[in-house]
């Protein structure tokens, strides 16, 4: 294909690049060219059904859950069937759960990561890094059921703490993953640099190391908590729902997911467009995050 | 192997009960008191010796050479002089290096001081991510050595200054140091190392990446920096080892064949295999 576009690059009078060759070689050639034209279209053609598909889900949504936002759903709780009602108090609370989960989540999971990587060479390390990528493979309802047991049995009731500890857990091996892999990707010799200054190990990975793989660091987190966003199972043993608004983490929480589920299970055509409308905010939302976190890690040197 | 074993030895002695001569030596030509001494260091990788007793006698404010083929343990060598070696797993040390009578691989060495004594510049420079200021200024930090801000740019400014780049730069302080060319990343990196006021520089091939603008640049450098600093150098390039150091030592498969003043060694040396290296006959 390549070929073909360079062809008409020139409009030099000479005759084009083509050594004399056999019957056979220029045969070869053709083929070579064919060949190479066809599995660029092939993998063209993926990449185009791949976005397709994603493009087609995002619209979807946006038009079928678009006319049913008005400020009143956005700020208002929920309400009986035929009275209105909103998504008000299920926005604030995945907030205050995605937040808190990040919180304990980030830190800790980078941290591990940063571990694994500079200094978890040995069997514990390895050790490690396998318990991480199984965690990540578990389903987060198993994760759900885990915290009901540990948290909001012994405590008496769900509550947005335990959704919090829930999203956490979720969160941890993706983020100590992702973060190790990036930290992998740092050149040693800039590790030497620093340790040919006297910069202790620590230092060396806090100054260093770090800043060097913020940009794929940030990546593995806006992943995770893109991912913990769009959870609803592990929610519904620990965090369950709400119809008001609430910031005591004691209490059961509404969250954007749960709040879904319920409208898009109900028997009524208006829960159904609410649930759609809920969709679209919160795929809105974590389209924000995403871009508010590429702002923040904005390449600077 | 005996002969430099016994040479190395004598100079010792020699360095030890002459010390008030030392000036009286430097003026004759002959060996002045050693910075660095390397007796019969062995060095392995796990189990393949990479270097076979080698003792060597580094004097203070001369530029010493190492020469020799790829792969016959310049750079382990030059590594074992600072214990960045230390960071590879597997790798494991025998004999001793002395610098300034105490011998950095007695267990209880401040490692961290260690380095900050015995800088390091690297075959491909290696800036951090960070700004042309902040990577001058990041070992002046981590070893607090600025008693203010003021102080901290004073530093930053002499040692850019002494590294020949500080006009290239002083208007861009600000700016990644991933813009630089070639030539002034090393050159920064070189000033880095400068900046912590260490005692001894080693640098591993620091100019053979560059083109021989930059390298003309880093060999002056050099020379002007012998006079406060004690360098070895690690180099490909014959012609470099003659233009810059005073000294030059030849290596060939982990040994340490022969260590001669650099005018000796490139006219009339005392070994065949030298002579061999040098006319180009081998490596």
């Amino acid at each position: 294909m390549r070929d073909a576009v360079q062809d008409k690059l020139t409009d030099n009078e000479a005759p084009a690049f083509q050594p004399e060759s056999s019957g056979r070689e220029i045969a070869a050639r053709r083929r070579r060219r064919w060949l190479s034209s066809i599995m660029t279209s092939l993998t063209a053609a993926c990449a185009v059904f791949a976005i397709a598909v994603l493009l087609i889900i995002l619209g979807y949504i946006a038009v079928r859950g678009f006319s049913s936002i008005t400020l009143d759903f956005l700020i208002d709780t929920p309400k009986p069937v035929g009275e209105g009602g909103g998504i008000g108090n299920a926005i604030l609370g995945s907030f205050l759960m995605t937040g808190l989960a990040s919180l304990v989540g980030l830190p800790l999971g980078i941290a591990a990561g940063a571990y694994l990587a500079e200094y978890g060479s040995g069997w514990f390390g390895r050790t490690v890094s396998f318990v991480a990528d199984t965690m990540t493979g578990i389903p987060s309802i198993i994760v759900g059921i885990f915290v009901f047991t540990m948290f909001v049995l012994p405590m008496g009731r769900q509550s947005g703490l335990a959704g919090s500890i829930a999203l956490a857990i979720i969160m941890l091996p993706i983020v100590a993953r992702t973060t190790e892999e990036m930290i992998r990707l740092v050149p040693h010799s800039m590790r030497e640099g620093a340790l040919a200054l006297g910069a202790p190990n620590w230092r060396v990975t806090w100054d260093i190391v770090l800043p060097a793989a913020r940009t794929g660091i940030a990546t593995g987190a806006m992943l995770a908590i893109a991912r913990v966003s769009g959870e609803t199972a592990p929610l519904l043993f620990t965090a369950l729902n709400s119809r008001f608004y609430n910031v005591y983490l004691d209490q059961p929480m509404a969250s954007l997911t749960v709040q879904i589920f319920n409208y898009a299970t109900g028997p009524f055509e208006v829960e159904w467009q609410m649930a759609w409308a809920a969709t679209l905010i919160l795929v809105t939302l974590i389209l924000m995050i995403n871009i508010f976190v590429r702002f923040l890690t904005k390449k600077r040197f | 192997m005996m002969e430099i074993l016994n040479t190395s030895f004598g100079l010792l002695q020699a360095s030890a009960v002459r010390e008030g001569d030392a000036v009286e030596e430097r003026d004759s030509g002959y060996v002045p008191e050693s910075k660095i001494s390397v007796r019969d260091l062995n060095f392995y990788y796990g189990k393949s010796q990479a270097l076979y007793n080698i003792s060597l006698e580094i004097p203070d404010r001369e530029v010493m050479a190492l020469i020799g083929p790829s792969g016959c343990g310049k750079s382990t060598f030059v590594r074992t002089l600072n214990r960045m070696n230390d960071t590879i797993p597997g790798a494991r040390v025998e004999g001793s290096v002395m610098i300034e009578n105490s011998d950095i691989y007695r267990s209880g060495t401040d490692v961290v001081t260690l380095r900050r004594k015995v800088g390091m510049v690297f075959q491909k420079s290696n800036p951090f991510p960070k700004s042309i200021f902040e990577n001058v200024a990041y070992g002046i930090r981590i070893n607090r050595m600025a008693s203010s801000k003021t102080d901290l740019h004073e530093r930053v400014e002499k040692a850019l200054t002494r590294a020949a780049l500080w006009n290239e730069v002083k208007d861009r302080l600000k700016s990644s140091a991933f813009g630089l060319s070639g030539g002034q990343q090393q050159r920064l990196c070189i000033a880095r190392a400068l900046a912590v006021e260490p005692e001894v520089v080693l640098m591993d091939e620091p100019a053979s990446a560059l083109d021989p603008l930059a390298t003309q640049k880093i060999e002056e450098l050099i020379v002007e920096l012998k006079k406060n600093y004690t360098i070895v150098i690690v180099t490909h390039n014959m012609q470099q080892a003659a233009r810059v150091s005073d000294r030059t030592s030849f290596f060939l498969l982990g040994k340490l064949i022969e260590t001669n003043p650099t005018t000796k060694m490139f006219t009339n040396p005392d070994e065949k295999l030298t002579e061999d290296y040098i006319t180009g006959r081998f490596g």
